[in-house]
């Protein structure tokens, strides 16, 4: 992870199609410019990078599902819980489910837990959307560097 | 048609915090009840969880955008309703 470039996914441990699922694992950096504030002394990574790290492991679900023909970008956060705290050098295991797959949005469920111990979950939603200029070939470089293998080109 | 009617009046009042007297079948979604493009995925999320139908927007859209269809006939409610009764018919058979 590298929390201040949003880059939170490592990578991925399994993606399979036909259950629409995905399990991904991601270190905590032992430093890292955030924890300067967050908090001074008392380092915790932020609910808000958790949330984002599972919103990426579901974005890759769905980049993986499509095979990279649309991107999709989180337009909703549902029924958020963060059950416990989150420090440096933690080794996630994130994973998200697709729940439904809607025109132009898709739907999924995601987690965190830290050896078997439910971290963090949430559901959340995202508009699927023609990729801005340049956006998939950063992505397809993205998918390659975590070793996830799309459905389909 | 009514129960339909009914079901979608209240994902949008409750989606949208829209007091329910003011959707009538002939409400426009855009332009009678302001829904925005984000509300609208919410709403069609709704729908397409209470009627088990994947409500195609992106064609919708598509159509609407390129001038083959005017909007009212997909958001204006009472014709929603007869494409959603339309979908879920078509589920059935």
């Amino acid at each position: 992870m590298r929390l201040e470039y949003f880059d939170m996914i490592d990578k991925v441990e399994s993606f399979d199609p036909a259950s629409k699922r995905i399990v991904t694992r991601s270190t905590v950096p032992a430093q890292s410019p955030v924890f300067e504030g967050h908090f001074p002394g008392h380092p915790l990574v932020p609910g808000v990078l958790l949330t984002e790290t599972m919103a990426q492991a579901s974005g890759y679900l769905l980049l993986g599902l499509n095979g990279l023909t649309q991107m999709p970008f989180l337009m909703m956060v549902d029924k958020a819980r963060f059950r416990t705290f989150v420090e440096p050098n933690a080794v996630l295991d994130v994973s998200a489910e697709l729940v439904h797959e809607g025109s132009g949005y898709a739907a999924t469920k995601a987690k965190i837990a830290i050896a078997g111990k439910p971290i963090c979950d949430a559901e959340l939603r995202f508009r699927l959307m023609p990729f801005p200029a340049d956006m998939r070939t950063l992505m397809q470089s993205r998918i390659a560097a975590i070793g996830l293998s799309p459905e389909a080109a | 048609m009514s129960a339909t009617f009914e079901t979608v009046a209240g994902i949008i009042s409750e989606t949208c915090d829209i007091p329910r007297e003011k959707i009538t079948p002939q409400s426009h979604a855009i332009e009678d009840l302001g829904i925005d493009s984000l509300a609208f995925l919410d709403i069609a999320f709704a729908i397409d969880k209470a009627f088990g139908i994947k409500l195609p927007l992106e064609q919708w859209t598509q159509e609407v955008n390129e001038g083959k269809a005017p909007a009212e006939q997909y958001f204006v409610l009472e014709n929603l309703c007869k494409r959603i009764d339309d979908l879920v018919a078509a589920k059935a058979a």
